[in-house]
């Protein structure tokens, strides 16, 4: 069942999804590759970046940071990481944040493109440790632009992430590493990670920013979490943002879905925010609320949200070809669809989703979309293999037991969730039956309905007590919120069934057409007098 | 003096929970504080889901009675997935456990409103269950959810196969809630009783709000310099 699940980790799939360039040996290092040995590309880019960061010139910054540097790795760092910080810090006078900023991007290039050693995952543990040790300590003085930051803590928790799933496979361990993992267990301890996220959300005093601003007494999405007159730093403020979303992430990767929404609440995602600048911080926020939601049989919640984040995909994805998080949003992109006919398969509310997302989705999932709705040995497989594609990759966080027999233990966490899901799954079994009858009456008595669908009455009392329970989720406030698009009531004997219209939205329609044309008639005007 | 020494302490083990959540050492302020939920008929999912996952990163500290009480309270807080939040976080071998077993074949009774088995399995396991106090009034107050959700007129012997009570006690439990909930006994054909249960709008769809063709105050808005 868990064939096609694959968590070969720390491999070029993983993240930005490049692959290795063809031809060369496939060695993880060049060997003619010397750490010291600094070009004069390299040197100039240290230096203007080292300048530019001094200045406060974010817009340079984030030129140099997503225009140079890939350009940079992609012509002379494909098989070999960069040089050495030891070798660099001359040529920025030995500066102890940009040394720590550029080991970061440093370590980061290593998990892109090549394949971390234990040590390598180690050192760059100890360095955000460093990093996030100066910023906690509110002296830094910069601004970097929100990208960089986003991938900062994007970065930390998928290195934990990769890191857990690294220790869990004991079997083709060497001894020096299996040494290392002893010697080391502090590195990547979720402990470290989870507090570690939890002090920048604190110390930034994000959650009461974000507060203040609601009563208007604060700019902050207003100017996207610079300060442009100030000039004070975004550092801390933007990692306590964005951190949020990085437990929110955590949690789910633990399993802990009330949790990771309850650390994603300060931000209300029902508004433009700060967390929809980045697209990878919107993405990865959508996809883990939506993902929360359907574990929390919230299907109506995670139906709306992925809507919207695919629809803006949809529109948006041409502007970010270039970008090198592209591979990223369109794996993200598939899998969220998969989610959505997860969902819209457990709980059919097709007028929640936007025409053109629904056409994409027809193309893609039609097929299996039918197959899930039997709810035989064939539709389990297919929710099984569609939630294994697009589920988060769950880890074990406990330290490993370093003792003879090793065993890889990887996929047990992912093994809990999936069979905890279709468990679910099989408890809806019924329902559909139920559904599709019930949309051919308008009324009809329990005999001749359990007459019909071949059950006697207690159970068919049963199955439709079951589907009223599974399709009312409870919220986070306690309130009872219908998912169902057919509803019923049972007066005693007689099931009377209330089918709810799509209702044309009116209001909303003139109000579209009043803006469109006003606009039509300004711009027509405008041309008069030209 | 109890009573208030276990408030401070309950206040006490909630703000642990959100202010330092990560951390090893209050694992057993934790466990204390499930036994006092138990005791004293509270609950939080907050500190319970903060101790499985303390669970989870220290698999040597986990405490199956623990665990088996706190899966009891998450049924109790039925129709919420409690019971399913939890179970997320606690590891397959230790889901082997039998007390453990036979709660995930309750909360499947449960779930799928399969009341007559669920009783008949709870009583077999009155030991596991008796260890919690309010267990019982718990899951009657979640069938007579499920039944409001479903009925606007439901038969009595359908009440009573979801609330376990018969007879006389039935007559007694019927008594209070036309009292003090706004039930109604009528005669349905075949002269049985029927309970008639209150208006809400989930038995009576048609009195649902219809907030679709709403629209937010602040669209609206938008377009005032026009009508001007």
């Amino acid at each position: 069942m868990a064939s096609s699940y694959d968590y070969d980790d720390g491999s070029l799939e993983s993240r930005y999804g490049r692959p290795p360039s063809a031809g060369h040996g496939g060695a993880s290092t060049d060997l003619s590759y010397d750490p010291n040995f600094v070009p004069d590309s390299v040197k100039t880019f240290v230096v203007h970046l080292y300048r530019h960061i001094r200045e406060k010139n974010v817009y340079e910054i984030h030129q140099m940071y997503e225009g140079s540097f890939q350009r940079l790795s992609d012509r002379m760092f494909r098989d070999n990481p960069w040089p050495s910080v030891e070798a660099i810090a001359p040529y920025v006078d030995n500066d102890h944040v940009f040394c720590l900023l550029y080991r970061e991007m440093w370590f980061r290039h290593v998990y892109a493109r090549l394949s971390p050693t234990g040590r390598q995952r180690v050192e760059s543990w100890d360095n955000y440790c460093s990093l996030f040790g100066v910023v906690l300590h509110g002296v830094v003085n910069m601004q970097l632009p929100n990208q960089w930051l986003w991938d900062m803590v994007d970065e930390f928790v998928y290195q934990f992430q990769s890191f857990c799933q690294y220790r869990a496979k004991l079997k083709s361990k060497t001894e020096e590493e299996l040494q290392l993992l002893q010697q080391y267990d502090q590195a990547w301890n979720v402990y470290g990670v989870l507090n570690y996220l939890q002090a920048l959300v604190e110390k930034s005093a994000i959650i009461e920013i974000l507060e203040r601003e609601k009563e208007g007494l604060e700019q902050f999405t207003a100017t996207d979490g610079y300060d442009y007159e100030g000039g004070t730093s975004n550092v801390l403020k933007m990692l306590g943002y964005y951190s949020m979303i990085g437990l929110l992430r955590v949690h789910c990767l633990l399993g802990d879905y009330h949790t990771g929404l309850k650390c994603l609440a300060p931000i209300d995602i029902s508004q433009q925010g700060v967390y929809n600048v980045v697209i990878g911080s919107h993405i990865s926020t959508i996809y883990h609320y939506g993902f929360a939601n359907l574990m929390l049989r919230r299907y109506a919640e995670a139906i709306r949200e992925f809507n919207k984040i695919l629809l803006y995909i949809l529109k948006f994805k041409q502007y970010h070809q270039k970008s090198p998080q592209y591979d990223q949003i369109l794996k993200k992109n598939e899998q969220m669809y998969a989610l959505l006919a997860i969902c819209l398969s457990l709980c059919p509310q097709i007028n929640l989703v936007e025409e053109n997302v629904n056409s994409q989705l027809r193309d893609k999932y039609n097929e299996k979309m039918t197959k899930m709705l039997r709810y035989d040995d064939e539709a389990y497989a297919v929710y099984d293999e569609l939630f294994t594609y697009a589920c988060p990759k769950f880890i074990t966080p406990s330290a490993p037991v370093l003792e003879e027999p090793l065993t890889n233990y990887n996929q047990d966490a992912y093994r809990l969730q999936l069979k905890l899901f279709l468990y679910e799954v099989k408890q809806q079994q019924l329902l559909s039956g139920v559904r599709s009858f019930l949309k051919l009456y308008s009324t009809i008595s329990i005999g001749k309905l359990a007459a019909y669908m071949e059950v006697d009455e207690p159970t068919l009392r049963t199955i439709l007590m079951t589907y009223k329970h599974k399709m009312h989720a409870v919220d986070s406030d306690g309130k009872i919120i219908p998912n169902a698009d057919l509803d019923y009531y049972i007066s005693e004997d007689i099931v009377h069934v209330v089918e709810s219209k799509p209702i044309k939205r009116y209001s909303d329609y003139f109000l579209r057409q009043v803006l469109k044309f006003e606009e039509m008639i300004s711009e027509l005007d405008r041309i008069k007098l030209d | 003096m109890g009573r208030e020494q276990q408030q401070q302490a309950a206040y006490t083990v909630e703000q642990l929970v959100a202010v330092n959540p990560y951390n090893p050492d209050i694992l057993t302020d934790l466990e204390n504080y499930v036994n006092e939920q138990v005791s004293s008929q509270t609950y939080s999912l907050d500190a319970n889901l903060c101790l499985l996952r303390l669970y989870q990163f220290e698999p040597g500290r986990m405490s199956v009675p623990i665990v088996v009480r706190i899966l009891i309270k998450a049924l109790m807080a039925m129709p919420a997935t409690d019971f399913s939040l939890c179970l997320f976080l606690i590891p397959e071998q230790v889901q082997m456990e039998e007390q453990i077993k036979t709660l995930i074949v309750l909360s499947h009774y449960l779930e799928t409103a399969r009341f007559r088995q669920f009783w008949e399995e709870a009583a077999k396991n009155r030991s596991t269950l008796e260890v919690v106090p309010g267990f019982e009034q718990a899951i009657q107050g979640y069938a007579i959810h499920v039944l409001s959700l479903t009925y606007q007129k439901v038969p009595r012997p359908v009440t009573a196969e979801a609330i376990n009570i018969e007879g006389l006690s039935l007559d007694k439990f019927l008594e209070y809630h036309v009292a003090n909930s706004g039930w109604v006994l009528e005669k349905g054909h075949s002269r049985s009783q029927l309970m008639v249960l209150p208006r809400n709008e989930f038995n009576h769809p048609e009195l649902k709000k219809n907030t679709v063709d709403g629209m937010p105050f602040e669209h609206v808005t938008r377009i005032f310099p026009i009508l001007s």
